[in-house]
């Protein structure tokens, strides 16, 4: 038979009701990886993006070139901060389910790739998540409450009511605006940091998108101009294998890493365990190192698993299997952590659950003050007629007659503003 | 004749269309295994093969091009973008390719892609998921633009969509999905089957794109909409007491203006209606033409209605979005004007 082509259409290696199976999965042994100088050439890090860098072993020992030798009291802080994390996605996916919220965005699993992450940089330097990295708005210290009031869409809330949940910013503690929109951020994140080297600040930026975001031209985008003008920004590539229902195969992860992308643009790559905090704080120091330095960007693909759902909005159990994380090889970010001090001797499951129990009672404190600024079914309430504000500095005639318009519609009660249950939606 | 609720009279419309015809094929995210996040590619790809329906990389750029691309060599690809609000990113492949493509080759190189998304607001789904972008697209030349306002629309247009040789951009207005949503949203949702436009044919039947419908015929005054704002307009009618016709547009362009201006000039009395944003809008294109064609007959100044000019507001969804309220009032006003 003549030889002709067929389409190849990606398909997961198991779907519902299948036996999990990750055996497509590369990994190397703890400590394994090379860690070069930073002044490494990209075209030096091919290994570097194929291998995987991890430092925490199965037997909770810290090991290898990348061990970034942190204290105890560090490693205890990123341990709180994962737990906060957690507690509050946990918290807020109750709060979803019970009608209070409109939606909500879990980071189960991935707590790792942006606590380390997040504590290896310095407070000036700029953040563009994309909509699964609370833990950096946790490592920064943002009161809680704010993020809370901002899914409740309240009186407090940073937006004034108009974005999602989960879309959070922070101007004072350096995290952009985060977008509804996919990857839109990645070259943003390099154009911030081409402006920090036009002015000669010390200052780099990191960005974070999903290995099924990096399918948008954005990615391309932001791999060419960093690697044009060398733009001191670290592009964080958060594999966690599912974009929705499709598996990182149709991402384009089926024959190469997607830190092998690096080197082709001439940025170096490289692989890391997304849920080893040890391995993930030591990767984003080297290439923040690299890029304060002066020497370039750094393409980072954390390897991690999205343990919850897409969204509240999604069902996976229709598209893998019911128990797969369970099955993923390279565990919780937060047990091997809290196994590495435990092996150290600086920690104990007895403090552990204290700090846990700690964690809940602030969890619980903060949405009840947040819920005191008001939710989407009661009081207080922010005035739909700051709807009109912030689309312009300035306020245009037209927007100005829209408001007066809507405003003697609210006065003569022609607007129905009474609360709407969430769940009556189509 | 079966009921079908929107989503499952645009499954059956793609279902029968792979079936006819096997140059169709379906590409978008999640559209294969898992059949859409509304559902409406569902049980697709088990049926017909993961050739002809497949998931895509998360990239509408690659997804509007790919289907170009495949269009040019000869298959009729339908392709889905999540939410209208993602579309952007494939623009430049509607605006300057696919919609000029049979201009600049002198209809040596044609791409019958159709293009679905959802659109609109009513589900909380904040700035990026509500948009009603329609304008951006009926003012770009070689691109027909739809919005259906109910299942047998639903079906029937987006067959004659796929079957047609242009290319199409089809708007689903995702709050009707599931039921004629007619802006209250303290109201309890009201299903298709009990509505008449929620019995659909299984089967093969088209609807004719260009063609407006007169949903209710009135003689006092004519409102022009399309989308969920037909139904709004439906209670607004109920709401002022007033005899209007309302004519659900259907196809945006290429415009039925033949029976827009028959009705306007027969009732003199105009009320335009969309969701989108005003400043702009669709209905400035309405408004023009409606003059251009029925000044003589005009009686009162024609109004209106439409999303305010600021972004979708997430908190400020109902304040927002142009109830029968405010459609009754512009009624109301055009009623009073003499």
């Amino acid at each position: 038979m003549t030889p002709r082509s067929r389409l190849h259409v990606p398909s997961p290696p198991a779907r519902p009701g299948q036996e999990p199976d990750f055996s497509y999965l590369a990994l190397s042994a703890p400590g394994a990886a090379h860690r070069p100088e930073v002044t490494v050439a990209a075209a030096d890090t091919e290994n570097l993006s194929k291998e995987l860098v991890r430092v925490l072993g199965d037997d909770h020992v810290a090991v290898g070139p990348w061990n970034p030798h942190l204290e105890p009291p560090e490693l205890q802080v990123g341990l709180r901060h994962m737990l906060l994390t957690r507690l509050f996605d946990d918290r807020m996916q109750r709060i979803q389910r019970q009608g209070r919220i409109s939606f909500y965005i879990k980071s189960t699993g991935e707590e790792a790739v942006a606590v380390a992450a997040g504590m290896a940089l310095q407070p000036g330097d700029m953040l563009f998540p994309s909509y699964r990295q609370q833990g950096l708005q946790v490592v920064r210290g943002r009161n809680l409450v704010d993020l809370m009031c901002q899914c409740l869409s309240n009186t407090h809330d940073m937006c004034k009511g108009r974005q999602m949940p989960i879309m959070y910013h922070w101007g004072s503690g350096n995290i952009f605006s985060i977008s509804g929109n996919l990857a839109t951020q990645y070259p943003q994140a390099v154009g911030w940091a081409m402006a920090a080297a036009i002015k000669g600040e010390d200052h780099i930026a990191a960005s974070w998108i999903g290995e099924g975001s990096s399918a948008e031209a954005d990615f391309h985008h932001a791999m060419t101009f960093a690697a044009v003008y060398q733009a001191p920004v670290i592009l964080n590539l958060v594999n966690n294998q599912w974009a929705i229902s499709t598996f990182q195969g149709v991402a384009g992860g089926e024959r190469r890493t997607f830190a092998q992308r690096g080197p082709g643009y001439g940025i170096p790559g490289i692989r890391v365990d997304g849920n080893d905090f040890l391995a993930v704080y030591a990767v984003t120091e080297w290439a923040a190192q690299r890029a304060r330095q002066g020497v370039g960007p750094t393409l980072i693909e954390h390897v991690t698993y999205r343990a919850a759902a897409h969204s509240t909005s999604d069902d996976p159990s229709r598209y893998r299997p019911k128990e797969e994380w369970k099955a993923w090889p390279l565990g919780d970010p937060i047990a091997r952590l809290k196994g590495h001090l435990i092996a150290l001797g600086e920690w104990s499951e007895e403090r552990h659950a204290r700090l846990e129990k700690e964690l809940e009672v602030q969890v619980n404190a903060s949405w009840k003050e947040a819920e005191s600024y008001g939710t989407l079914s009661g009081g207080p309430a922010l005035d739909p007629l700051t709807m009109f504000e912030d689309v312009f500095k300035d306020m245009p005639q037209h927007l100005v007659q829209q408001r007066e318009e809507m405003r003697a519609l609210l006065e003569a009660g022609t607007i129905d503003v009474s609360p709407v249950p969430l769940a009556q939606k189509a | 004749m079966a009921r079908m609720n929107m989503v499952q009279a645009l499954n059956s419309a793609m279902d029968v269309m792979l079936a006819r015809d096997p140059r169709v094929v379906i590409l978008g995210e999640d559209v294969g295994y898992f059949g859409g996040v509304f559902r409406a590619t569902e049980g697709l790809q088990r049926k017909h093969g993961e050739h002809r329906v497949f998931d895509t990389p998360i990239s509408e750029g690659g997804i509007i091009a790919a289907a170009i691309g495949m269009g040019v060599n000869g298959l009729k690809p339908v392709a889905e973008i999540q939410f209208a609000d993602y579309i952007y990113p494939g623009f430049d492949q509607v605006v300057s390719e696919l919609a000029r493509l049979r201009y600049r080759t002198a209809g040596e190189f044609t791409a019958p892609v159709t293009i679905r998304t959802p659109c609109g607001g009513g589900i909380r789904g904040g700035q990026t998921h509500s948009q009603s972008p329609e304008a951006i697209f009926t003012h770009v030349s070689g691109i027909k633009v739809v919005m259906p306002s109910n299942p047998y629309d639903a079906k029937g247009l987006l067959i004659s969509a796929i079957e047609g040789e242009d290319p199409v951009v089809f708007f689903e207005p995702k709050r009707i999905y599931n039921g004629p949503f007619d802006g209250d949203p303290h109201k309890p949702a009201v299903p298709w089957s009990t509505h008449p436009q929620g019995e659909v044919p299984e089967g093969h039947f088209t609807v004719p794109l260009s063609k407006a419908a007169i949903v209710r015929p009135g003689t006092v005054a004519t409102i022009l909409t399309y989308g969920t704002m037909v139904h709004v307009s439906e209670a607004a009618v109920r709401l002022a007491g007033i005899d209007a016709e309302i004519i659900d547009v259907r196809t945006m362009a290429p415009l039925d203006i033949d029976t827009v201006c028959t009705s306007v000039c027969r009732t003199g009395r105009c009320v335009v209606v969309h969701e989108a944003t005003l400043f702009g809008g669709y209905g400035a294109e309405l408004v023009a033409r409606v003059q251009e064609h029925c000044f003589w007959n005009l009686e009162a100044p024609i109004q209106r209605v439409g999303g305010w000019d600021t972004p979708y507001p997430h908190a400020f969804e109902w304040e927002y979005f142009p109830g029968p309220a405010r459609v009754a009032a512009a009624l109301t006003k055009v009623m009073e004007a003499s």
